[in-house]
């Protein structure tokens, strides 16, 4: 969590008011705009947004490095 | 004019379709049991003699007396009595009730309004944390402990015997919710102080929920009683239901062994079959160490109410814990305390009946349901 900056000057998603999946649909379309290594900001406030950015990240092999609802960092590893 | 497409029911987990046996039984027992058992006339004691008959049923599948079984009028009531009677009966000793971070909803309901709760963590497959489980069974103030046989939405089995060795080191009596498993798997006989189940799980009345509660143990009823069923369920019992409900678990017991080993299978079968044929797919559970019928998937965005329609104008009925699909806000706590993937869930539980050709049959119509959908969202 100590990675995370603010504000986020990178690639920010804002996905307040969607209902998941479409937060997690955003940040599939949209995180090969980064280089990898690189950070993407995804604000998103549906309950389901936590648990389901963080198993996306898992099957994607990418990385959750904030967590702090309704803001998520996650970092491109592929 | 084409025929409309026949329904093949995957969704027991919300009830086993009644067995035939139990429905019989249940007509049976209208004509000829319908009185108050509690009456000295002919129907009365017909009454009695089946309540005692579905009482022997249920006491020899638990391991208990029965004089120790009760009847009740759903798993949530079960599930309520259990909590608030032990927190009752135990309030000298503290009000904290310790459970898993997945047992049943109406299990978490009653430990929060019991006073204080500790959800114990569980891993990516669902078993608990046995260390964990330990220092919260073990904290001093603790009323009661409840832990699952099976899950109910993804099938893993918890390591229930450890988790009792524990409490009983600990002296804290432990709750087994066997609803997903009774009639299904061989259960332990002993290590637990009160034991729920629910007849709509193994096919017989949803009306009847089952309670059980060993002798020694401090439970006191959590609301007034009268002289029914000892006094620890009030109302003059719906006997031809409970008959109909333990007609349904003898013949689990009898016959279901079989059922159980080609469920099994048929679940393998799945699993293996929609990794395999669907890109970016969670299956969830202990694939090994689980109850024969359950199994749960989420596939990655797509929506769990959309996939759930689909399914069903393609002829399967499927439950999901996907929110908004299970009339809540919320997704499901079991998938979410597990780390798996809350949106795009199935749940799928086996009925009795369920064949080969239907679980190969939704193997085919499941991919391309998933791809339309996935196109129509923008994720392809």
């Amino acid at each position: 969590m100590n990675e995370a900056v603010s504000p986020f000057k990178g690639l920010s998603l804002d996905c307040r008011g969607m209902k998941c999946p479409r937060p997690i649909i955003e940040i599939a379309r949209h995180i090969a705009e980064v280089r990898i290594g690189a950070a993407v900001e995804l604000l998103a406030d549906d309950p389901a947004a936590g648990p389901d950015l963080a198993a996306w990240c898992r099957m994607r092999g990418q990385t959750l490095i904030g967590a702090d609802p309704p803001r998520f960092l996650v970092r491109r590893e592929s | 004019m084409t025929d409309p497409v026949p329904e093949v029911f995957l969704d027991s987990s919300s009830g086993e379709p009644m067995l035939s046996a139990a429905r019989q039984a249940w007509l049976v027992a209208q004509e000829a049991g319908w009185g108050d058992p509690a009456r000295l006339h002919r129907s009365g004691r017909l009454a009695a003699q089946a309540l005692d008959q579905a009482r022997e049923v249920v006491a020899a599948a638990v391991g208990a007396r029965p004089d120790e079984v009760i009847f009740t009028a759903s798993a949530a009531h079960s599930q309520h009595a259990a909590v608030a009677g032990l927190a009752l009966g135990r309030r000298r000793i503290g009000s904290r009730i310790v459970t898993t971070a997945i047992d049943h909803s109406s299990i978490l309901a009653a430990a929060a309004a019991a006073g204080s709760h500790t959800a114990v963590e569980v891993d990516h497959e669902g078993h608990v944390d046995l260390g964990r489980w330990s220092a919260a069974v073990g904290t001093s103030g603790t009323a009661a402990a409840c832990i699952q046989v099976a899950n109910h939405e993804v099938g893993t089995l918890q390591p229930y015997a450890e988790a009792s060795e524990i409490c009983l080191h600990a002296e804290v009596p432990l709750i087994l919710d066997a609803t997903s498993a009774l009639g299904r798997i061989e259960l332990a006989k002993s290590g637990w102080s009160v034991l729920t189940a629910w007849a709509g799980a193994f096919g017989g009345p949803a009306s009847v929920g089952i309670l059980v509660i060993k002798k020694s143990t401090r439970w006191r009823a959590p609301y007034p009683v009268d002289d029914y069923q000892s006094g620890r369920w009030p109302g003059a019992p719906d006997v031809p239901a409970i008959y109909a409900a333990a007609v349904a678990l003898d013949y689990w017991l009898q016959y279901g062994r079989a059922v159980g080993e080609r469920q099994h299978d048929l679940i393998d079968q799945l699993r293996a079959g929609i990794l395999e044929r669907v890109p970016d797919v969670d299956v969830t559970g202990d694939p090994v160490r689980r109850v024969p019928h359950l199994l749960t998937f989420s596939v990655l965005y797509v929506d769990g109410e959309t996939l759930t329609l689909e399914l069903d104008k393609a002829g399967f009925a499927v439950a999901s814990g996907s929110a908004c699909s299970a009339s809540s806000e919320h997704p499901s706590h079991v998938l979410a305390a597990m780390g798996a993937l809350t949106h795009g869930n199935v749940r799928i539980g086996l009925t009795w009946t369920t064949t080969a050709t239907e679980i190969d049959r939704f193997l085919d119509v499941l991919p391309p349901i998933v791809t339309e959908i996935r196109t129509t969202v923008g994720a392809s």
